[in-house]
């Protein structure tokens, strides 16, 4: 069953995913001020929803998990942390590339960018968390309240970065150099966060039979040394 | 040397014996305010074994001052460009430093499987962390209260213009790394890891109160008015209240299997 | 009255069980000596018992109550592996930190009690860094049980202690019974606890192997359980 689920899952994200590309490519014209780097956002903006939404889900699983303790929940909460992790790294390099090509620097300290590399980091100090923890039940203990700690730090570090930059202004990654897009220009983004929202998906259910497969391991080695 | 009794007395009478017997197996009153007690006994006691040994402050200190030293070979001490950066280097500063002491919060309980005594006993989680977490503040705002003159000697800066609201900014950004490094502290106070997890999973948690207090800083420092700045304080003051109920609520599940 | 029941408990670490279906009662005043091998579950229930730990399934009252509730750790005293006492203070300021936390009246007289009963009047200033181990069990032994706790629960508490260490010891729960509380013990000591003991329960690989009263014929021979249950 979940066998299936990620192999559907997988091809309609090819599907849309290909299909996308071609618009992006071949159909849109070049914009205005940016040249044909802007295509980027394509992937950029995407890869950050996805990545969002991941977060998000991720600290509804721990919150899940304390409240039943039920170990699934934890192997979710962790396979879509590690999958939005994966994202955020996609978000920082193509952020990073874009800005190379706008500005003429790898870095930018963009705000939106900046608040990414906050997250990257928080998603990394829970998976090594989970690396630094043996017994299950205690690594799902901690890392869930991790999660639940760093999302609302998350949340915080949004805000404050943005205030930051108001004060600070500095190099923005954006096209809405008039304040909106145009019109036709959004619908491929959100066709591309859906494309990226079902590869996720896919991701996380391979990551979370992975979970499984290493939980009953664990399990079956302590039969063999009580025996 | 009298045998252990677990009566009253061991050479009482025997109808007193009987007496003393029924009334220790009653319920035991609970005296008011005994919450706020526990919290104070517990932080007392962290105080007390810390002033002791001074283990602790003596490496907090020395560290210090070792980053300061280290800070006047990066760039030139005597420029005016440290004023404009003087906040954040304080605050690089304080965190390092307050990283030791925070870090050695819950694993002093260790020896002896003393965290074990005090889990059983009447104190709930949330108590044991605030006594802790008291203590940790008051350390950290000891080691503050020595570096920031320190500070101001190597860098040649001045602070006591506007010393009230610098300390309001200390109190309340030191605030914010006491709770959260207590909270870590308990939560990894039984990986092998210890001394590595805590600074890498604090740091990027402190990112927001950290802005404020090195904002704030620099510009109390500098002599200007704060102005637009107040954001910060409302940040670090909502930084504060929202993790210290998010601390008090779930220590609880970190340190009870 | 049945001071301590425990429902069916399960404890897993990850998917391995350590404690599969343990149910048994434990009576007002009895004394229990929780037998077991290494790795039997022995101190993974103890650690339950003392609201260390949450059962993964089933539950465990004592007196009625969750093992959580702030009236049951008033009522309970627990002596672990570790002694629970800290080197770098005192005798007497360990156990006024504990008087306090347990909101023990009239604490200066109840400490010095207890320092002139386990023999340490002389270094009540001392530090504990400095104490002998036996000077150390006993300020642990003072700590412990300091607040009158309905229920005592000791792990191994003969585990490394010399005659005079296991002689003392034995008093103390000689007494303690004689006032009616209840103990539960878990130990390898099998002869000492078992002298004690009003009941006993063997725990075999997670799994509850026996539970009765303690009889002569285990007195006599105290490795029979073992042999019977493993």
């Amino acid at each position: 069953m979940r066998q299936k689920a990620i192999y559907i899952l997988s091809a309609i994200a090819a599907v849309l995913l290909t299909w996308n590309l071609y618009k992006v490519f071949m159909v849109e014209p070049d914009e205005l001020n940016q040249g044909a780097m802007y295509r980027i956002i394509y992937i950029h903006v995407p890869f950050a929803m996805t990545c969002g939404t991941g977060f998000f889900v991720s600290v509804v699983a721990s919150i899940a998990y304390l409240w039943k303790r039920d170990l699934r929940y934890d192997a979710i909460a962790a396979s879509v942390t590690e999958v939005s992790w994966v994202f955020a790294t996609g978000v920082l390099v193509t952020g990073s590339i874009w800005g190379r090509i706008a500005w003429g620097i790898w870095w930018a300290w963009d705000p939106r960018l900046t608040s990414m590399l906050v997250c990257w980091l928080l998603l990394v100090s829970y998976l090594m968390l989970r690396q630094a923890v043996d017994e299950p039940g205690q690594r799902a203990r901690l890392s869930a309240v991790l999660a639940i700690f760093t999302f609302t730090d998350w949340v915080i570090v949004w805000k404050s970065i943005e205030w930051w930059r108001t004060q600070h202004p500095g190099p923005v990654l954006s096209i809405r150099s008039g304040g909106g897009m145009a019109p036709g220009m959004e619908a491929p983004i959100y066709w591309n966060a859906l494309a990226m929202a079902c590869l996720a998906a896919a991701l996380v259910l391979l990551r979370w039979r992975q979970e499984g497969v290493k939980r009953e391991i664990d399990a079956l080695r302590r039969y063999a040394h009580a025996l | 040397m009298t045998p252990l009794s677990f009566t009253e007395s061991t050479d009482k009478p025997a109808a007193d014996k009987a007496t003393a017997v029924t009334s220790a197996a009653g319920e035991p009153p609970k005296p008011r305010f005994a919450a706020i007690r526990m919290i104070l006994a517990i932080a007392g006691k962290d105080l007390r074994t810390e002033i002791r040994t001074k283990e602790t402050i003596n490496a907090a200190l020395a560290f210090a001052v070792v980053i300061l030293l280290l800070f006047s070979y990066a760039f030139d001490p005597t420029s005016d460009q440290v004023r404009e950066i003087a906040g954040g280097l304080l605050w690089l500063v304080f965190l390092f430093a307050g990283a030791l002491v925070l870090n050695r919060s819950f694993s002093r309980e260790l020896t002896n499987d003393c965290l074990d005594a005090l889990i059983a006993s009447p104190a709930s989680g949330a108590q044991l962390w605030a006594g802790k977490a008291l203590a940790n503040y008051v350390l950290l705002l000891a080691i503050e209260a020595v570096c920031l003159p320190v500070f101001g000697i190597f860098y040649n800066l001045t602070w006591l213009g506007q010393l009230p609201l610098l300390v309001l900014v200390i109190a309340l950004a030191t605030w914010a790394m006491t709770i959260i490094g207590t909270t870590f502290s308990a939560m990894t106070v039984n990986l092998r890891l210890r001394e590595l997890m805590l600074p890498t999973l604090l740091y990027p948690m402190l990112i927001p109160p950290v802005m404020g207090a090195v904002k704030l800083t620099t510009t109390i420092m500098a002599g200007d008015p704060i102005g637009d700045d107040t954001i910060w304080f409302r940040l670090l003051i909502g930084y504060d209240i929202i993790f210290t109920l998010l601390s008090a609520a779930l220590v609880e599940i970190l340190l009870v299997g | 009255m049945t001071a301590l029941q425990v429902q069916d408990v399960w404890k897993y670490f990850g998917d391995f069980p350590a404690l599969r279906g343990v149910s048994f009662d434990v009576e007002e005043g009895s004394c229990l000596a929780l037998l077991g091998r290494n790795g039997a579950g022995k101190t993974t229930l103890l650690k339950i018992l003392a609201g260390l730990s949450r059962p993964g399934k089933g539950a465990v009252k004592v007196m009625g109550e969750d093992t959580r509730a702030e009236v049951t750790r008033r009522r309970i005293g627990v002596l672990g592996h570790g002694i629970g006492i800290y080197d770098e203070l005192s005798a007497e300021e360990n156990l006024r930190l504990f008087a306090r936390i347990y909101s023990i009246p009239d604490s200066e007289r109840v400490v010095s009690q207890w320092l002139e009963r386990t023999g340490l009047q002389n270094v009540r200033e001392g530090l504990v860094r400095e104490f002998s181990r036996g000077m150390r069990q006993r300020l642990a032994v003072a700590r412990a049980f300091m607040h009158q706790p309905t229920l005592m629960l000791l792990d191994e508490p003969f585990t490394a202690l010399d005659d005079r260490g296991i002689a003392v010891l034995q008093d103390f729960l000689n007494d303690a019974r004689r006032a009616g509380r209840t103990i539960i013990m878990s130990t390898h000591q099998l002869r000492e606890a078992l002298e004690l003991a009003t009941d006993v329960a063997l725990i075999n690989r997670g799994k509850l192997a026996y539970r009765g009263a303690r009889t002569q014929e285990m007195l006599d021979d105290p490795t029979l359980l073992y042999r019977i249950y493993g």
